[in-house]
């Protein structure tokens, strides 16, 4: 069944290649996925919970190197989240000038990577399938996006490229930290076996992961490649990598750094601290300076990782439940408004703020679901990212009681500030680009109409996921409580949550 | 069951033979000199894997059976070598045109047939390297390597540019033969043999003469640094590498880097067994690992010609194997190493290949020669897609796990600081074979036609595309071939 994930959007991303029916094939193959993403929620046990579904492929006996799927309550709402954005990505996806099937497959390849990184559980294909998105990645910006393509395409694909190394140097080192007879790949046997990692060369590893991962998903000060990479590609590629791809890196965070290191991940957390607040400050305020629609979107998706990290340095189930609800709310989030922005690009051919204004009005579709999805974005009640910023932000401020005015509380005063940021920047945007006196020559634009379809889909998820975020949680939360109960390495306060 | 023996000695009956067929066969298409040629080594290829590896059972071997070794690392770079020169003779095949061009004989065939034999005999020599573990044994296989590449080299008489890589090419080879040389005899005046395993037994009771051994080693370094183009024995390297017939390109830089690699680990092994001189010949191993690294790829940066980025290249993967050598007191670096030149192999003879099917058509091999490839020939284009991100490194291709084992051998072993330099030259890497991908699929070809592709080079493509996706998936298969590498001297506990 996971198997079928990963092939289904290859498969038909090499029969697009082949000359079939492009959208057809390439929106059937979406459906497809998320009717078996949806049957593979249903039919995981909670009840047992653990990995289900488990596809085992020896590849190495030596290195203890296999091809190993398998879901989790975790890896479960992030394959959602990623058959959700493809099927709308694909959807909202424009006319295409030149080679058509290749834009597809391309799409297809990026969600065929998220796919298989989200459903592995082996280290070496876990970060294999990621990689292999980078090269569509590379080629849809470079061919078919906007503005100044080539520069934005050689900076997201050498930033992540190094990223990842440095990521795979990591992960090696955790493979040669484990005593002989314990070396694998297999993640759930590393977690049973936290406690053998050397304590030398924890710290380093680390280190390793926190800035490999970090700069996938465009921690402060790593972070410039994102904007402009997002402005640039064409609007799918931005829905897919915004949404989905760059949770890649935080879903490592959750699934490798918190089990096997929480020793070090506290050691570190000052560290992270000073870096979150980088993403949520400062490139909140850069976001808030930009001109243009896409740049700042880019920008504001670079601002709310900080607060994931905020929810993985809290390092306790408030925390990082609230971390793994707002990776899942803001892929969806942030997938609608660059649907939105594309829209509004192909209608007016630009995207700078003193050119738009007023489009509401030829446009009250659009501008409606763009007013939700920046009040999802901002985090108002009603939405998933409401509930996952109220827990991210309990979470960091609830871990310094011990001490108080601790960094984490400090932190998240600081971080707090975001929220009346965000809020500046999406109401500015909202303003400039539906609100306002008509530039004449938009009087005549056409609103959204079948496309309206995969905007509400996002939204709709959004608000279900808001209103019952239990949903959510309930997956997420046992297998945070199992990974922060490694024994003997942390001591945190602990706290028990009561769903809705 | 096959002797490895037999294996050399029926290359050379092979090369010999067809060298005098074709003599006596002047008026006729010298195509068919290769066909038989890639028929005679794929037979010879299907040979070797009823062979079997033997070391020495029974006591130790006489006469010139102490040169010789057939682990299974020997027999490796056996096969490795066949198949190198198979694809070789392929790809001359496609370059016959250009070959024709360079060279005026009585007719148009008159002369070209020594360009497809040749090659037959640097293949004995590659096979004889992969088994020499005495310094003669290697001394005079690598020369049996280096003249022939001199006449492969510059083997385009009317052309140039192939006469400059021709001089460059032997003056300095001879200058590194020489040092080569020098180096041995330094080894062979302190320890009295020039046998691998003696050496090794020699070197241990003489602690005090570190200095002088620890010179020859870097003289033989030098000797074998020019093969493997490892920096600063670099400088010949693009020159010649731009110059040479495209095929002889692709050789030098798979088959006489590889068996340039196999001496080098049996070397290199030898002295890691002496406890005195291990951290030495290490320290000195990673200078050279971290310059080959630096200067490789940085390099390779603004190289606008597509044989001279991947002379560049070369020298960047030579650097990443070097990582592995640095290791090589651990036990997974010899098997990376011979995984990491597999792959090379795949990815370089199908970028070669495909350089030459497309200069061909539009008469050049700079980057730009193949703007708009992507929609002129998809295959082609694609084919040579995978070549580029396998030599950067992209998983599910050879190329990653490649370097996958070459970084977990380096981090096994602590090298962190080389680890280091390997991924930010990693970065640099992407760039630059990004540039082909993008001249390929961003830009506008020149013409619209589709590019003819021969069936015999499809074919070939085809192949090699298949096994870098399956041995970027299954490693397996040339994991297993390259297990239970025996080490020629053996390595003692180092206490360190």
């Amino acid at each position: 069944m996971l198997l079928l994930l990963i092939l289904v959007p290859i498969l038909a991303a090499a029969a697009v290649l082949l000359g079939a029916p492009v959208r057809k094939t390439a929106n059937g193959a979406a459906w497809l996925n998320l009717l078996i993403t949806l049957g593979a929620l249903l039919g995981y046990h909670s009840a047992t919970g653990g990995y289900q579904e488990i596809l085992r492929v020896p590849i190495l006996p030596d290195w203890h190197l296999q091809f190993l799927l398998g879901v989790d309550g975790l890896s479960l709402i992030m394959l959602l989240l990623t058959a959700i954005v493809t099927v709308a990505a694909l959807w909202v996806a424009p006319e295409v000038s030149g080679n058509e099937p290749a834009y597809f497959a391309s799409l297809l390849f990026i969600s065929a990577g998220a796919m298989g990184a989200f459903a592995s559980l082996d280290l070496f294909f876990f970060y294999a399938f990621h990689e292999l998105a980078l090269i569509p990645t590379f080629l849809l910006i470079g061919i078919w996006g906007t503005g100044d393509r080539q520069s934005a395409a050689w900076k997201i694909t050498i930033y992540l490229a190094v990223g990842s190394f440095i990521l795979l140097l990591g992960l090696i080192g955790l493979y040669f930290s484990f005593p002989v007879e314990q070396r694998t790949f297999d993640i759930t046997v590393l977690q049973q076996h936290a406690a053998l990692i050397n304590p030398g060369s924890r710290n380093a590893i680390y280190l390793a992961l926190l800035f490999g991962f970090g700069i996938l998903i465009s921690l402060f000060p790593f972070h410039t490649w994102a904007p402009t990479a997002y402005a640039s590609a064409p609007t799918p590629a931005a829905m897919m990598h915004a949404g989905v791809l760059k949770k890649f890196g935080l879903y490592g965070l959750l699934r490798i750094a918190l089990p096997l290191l929480p020793g070090p991940a506290q050691h570190y957390a000052g560290l992270l601290l000073v870096l979150l607040l980088g993403n949520i400050l400062y490139a909140g305020l850069a976001t808030i300076g930009q001109k243009r629609l896409d740049l700042m979107l880019g920008y504001s998706s670079v601002m709310h990782m900080g607060y994931i990290f905020l929810g993985f340095a809290s390092l306790n189930l408030i925390g990082t439940t609230g971390a793994a609800l707002l990776m899942f709310a803001h892929g969806l989030s942030i997938a609608a408004l660059f649907a939105i922005a594309g829209q509004v690009r192909e209608r007016t051919g630009t995207l700078v703020f003193t050119e738009l204004g007023g489009l509401a009005k030829p446009m009250p579709v659009l501008g409606f679901a763009f007013g939700l999805a920046a009040f999802a974005s901002i985090g108002l009640p009603g939405f998933a990212n409401f509930a996952s910023e109220i827990l991210v932000f309990f979470g960091a401020f609830k871990n310094g009681t011990a001490s108080p005015y601790s960094q984490w509380q400090v932190a998240t005063l600081l971080a707090l500030w975001g929220v009346v940021i965000s809020a500046v920047y999406m109401l500015r945007g909202y303003r400039a680009v539906f609100q306002g006196t008509i530039n004449e020559r938009w009087a005549g634009l056409k609103d959204v109409t079948t496309l309206r379809w995969p905007i509400i889909l996002l939204l709709a998820v959004l608000m279900l996921a808001g209103f019952f975020p239990g949903l959510i949680v309930g997956l997420v939360k046992p297998v945070l409580a199992q990974s922060l109960s490694a024994p003997g390495l942390l001591q945190l306060p602990n706290w028990t949550y009561h769903p809705y | 069951m096959i002797q490895p023996v037999f294996l050399e000695v029926a290359v050379l009956i092979t090369g010999l033979f067809l060298l005098i067929y074709e003599s006596f066969a002047q008026d006729r298409e010298k195509g068919f000199v290769a066909g038989m040629g890639i028929a005679a080594l794929t037979i010879i290829l299907i040979a070797s894997f009823f062979a079997t590896p033997t070391i020495n059972i029974g006591g130790p071997p006489t006469g010139a059976m102490q040169f010789y070794t057939a682990d299974a690392l020997a027999l490796f770079f056996k096969r490795f070598a066949l198949l190198t020169t198979i694809i070789v003779l392929v790809i001359s095949l496609e370059y016959r045109d250009v070959v024709r061009k360079f060279i005026y004989g009585a007719h148009s065939d008159a002369g070209i047939g020594e360009f497809y034999t040749i090659p037959i005999f640097t293949c004995a020599g590659l096979m004889w390297m992969a088994s020499a573990v005495d310094f003669t044994m290697i001394f005079v296989s690598l020369e049996l390597v280096t003249i022939s590449f001199y006449i492969l080299v510059a083997y385009m008489r009317r052309n140039s540019n192939s006469l400059e890589a021709g001089v460059k090419y032997l003056v300095l080879g001879a200058l590194s033969t020489g040092f080569f040389v020098y180096g041995v005899t330094w080894i062979f005046g302190i320890t009295g043999t020039t046998n691998l395993a003696q050496c090794a037994t020699a070197m241990r009771f003489l602690p005090s003469c570190q200095g002088p051994l620890l010179f020859g080693f870097m003289l033989v370094l030098m000797g074998l640094g020019f093969k493997v183009a490892a920096v600063p024995f670099q400088f010949w390297v693009p020159d010649v590498y731009q110059g040479a017939p495209t095929p002889i390109t692709a050789f030098l830089s798979v088959g006489s880097k590889a068996a340039g690699f196999v001496v080098l680990i049996r070397v290199v092994e030898t002295f890691l067994s002496v406890p005195v001189l291990h951290d030495k010949v290490i320290a000195i191993l990673s200078a050279v690992a971290a310059f080959t690294l630096l200067y490789g790829n940085l390099a390779a940066l603004p190289q606008n010609n597509l044989k001279r980025l991947l002379a560049y290249s070369s020298i960047a993967h030579a650097g990443y194997l070097l990582i592995a050598v640095a290791s090589l007191s651990g036990p997974g670096a010899s098997s990376a190493i011979g995984f990491y030149l597999a792959g090379y192999l795949m990815m370089t003879l199908l970028s070669f290949i495909v350089i030459v099917v497309v200069a061909n058509a539009t008469g050049g091999d700079d980057i730009a020669n193949f703007n708009g490839l992507g929609k002129r020939s998809p295959g082609l284009a694609f084919a040579l897609l995978i070549a580029m991100l396998s030599l950067a490194g992209v998983p599910l291709t050879a190329g990653f796990f490649g370097k996958f084992f070459v970084f977990a051998a380096a981090i096994d072993q602590g090298h962190y600081v080389l680890s280091a330099i390997g991924i930010v030259t990693v970065g640099a890497g992407f760039y630059y074979y990004l540039k082909v991908v993008r001249a390929m699929y961003w830009l506008d070809p020149a013409a619209e036609t589709a590019i003819p592709v021969s069936p015999l080079a499809s074919f070939t493509i085809t192949c090699l595309v298949t096994a870098i996706f399956i041995f970027g998936v299954f490693p397996r298969p040339i994991m297993d071939a390259l297990s239970d590498v025996p080490i020629v001297a053996p390595v003692l506990a180092v206490s360190r």
